[in-house]
């Protein structure tokens, strides 16, 4: 789905274009092995993004991470990990078509973020994300910069929660 | 709302991303086909219900997706602690005076 940007109340809430996207898993033993092979490093920190070649991770959990990179590196990152993978078993899923990408940002996005999500936001700094619940939507964060969020949504998710954030953007704009 | 402390996280997080798993500790049979009857009822479906400290699996399923055990007192709904799968029960006698799994008017 598609949907157009859109400013007010301080905040402005938009779509960003595709990306490739992979869910990685693998050990700690062949972690260092697929990192390399990726050309960036793999941090086992739940919360933290790393980045190189072009490339982020964001930890998701002990032993997953969430790839991305530009639409065509997907073949290449596929080729990469392929190559490593009888030195080191890891299990690489192709997930690019999976989410839409929204980004809300602006000066009252915290409001605009606490009305969905539990977590204490003060707690996830710039580069850091998590896997977490937006308004009982499983949600990927990511925290971009100080007043900028992404959030990577699930497709027959998406109006649920655009119908939420455009919602609460109203709110904002009429000073509730 | 309940903020249950994930250690594999190392957050305290809210109760929304979680899920409830029964109770902790309790070992599958090795020899499955050695069980009687009465021990695949007391395996299957025996569970310790008690008024007090209650040691629980919890699977952090909307962030790390990991199992993990708690106590926590059935009372209070307190966390006392949480603690990775796989590791020993703590003592919870010597961190808070109260006996773990015991029923009241039992101690």
């Amino acid at each position: 789905m598609t949907f157009d940007k859109k400013t007010a109340g301080g905040v402005t809430i938009e779509e960003l274009p595709a990306e490739a996207r992979f869910s990685l898993r693998v050990r700690d033993g062949e972690r260092a092995a697929v990192a390399g092979a990726l050309g960036l490093e793999l941090t086992d920190t739940v919360g933290v993004m790393t980045s190189g070649s072009g490339r982020k991770a964001l930890c998701l959990g002990p032993d997953e991470w969430v790839l991305s990179g530009a639409p065509g590196d997907a073949a290449a990152i596929t080729a990469a990990c392929a190559g490593v993978y009888d030195a080191a078993p890891h299990s690489l899923v192709e997930i690019s078509e999976r989410e839409i990408f929204i980004r809300a940002s602006g000066p009252a996005v915290e409001a605009l973020m606490a009305t969905g999500v539990a977590r204490d936001l003060s707690r996830i700094g710039p580069g850091q994300g998590a896997r977490t619940v937006f308004d009982g939507t499983p949600v990927v964060l990511v925290r971009e910069k100080t007043d900028s969020f992404r959030l990577n949504v699930w497709r027959s998710f998406a109006p649920h929660l655009l119908g939420h954030l455009f919602h609460v953007q109203k709110e904002l704009a009429s000073g509730l | 709302m309940l903020l249950i402390h994930c250690p594999y996280c190392g957050e305290t997080l809210p109760e929304t991303e979680f899920a409830y798993a029964g109770e902790a500790h309790i070992a599958r049979p090795e020899n499955p086909s050695e069980q009687t009857d009465a021990e695949w009822v007391e395996y299957l479906f025996m569970r310790s219900n008690v008024k007090g400290v209650h040691f629980e699996r919890w699977r952090h399923i909307h962030g790390c997706g990991r199992f993990f055990n708690a106590a926590r007192h059935t009372v209070t709904d307190k966390f006392l602690t949480t603690y990775k799968a796989g590791e020993p029960r703590p003592d919870i006698e010597a961190l808070t005076g109260i006996k773990a799994g015991v029923k009241e008017g039992e101690k």
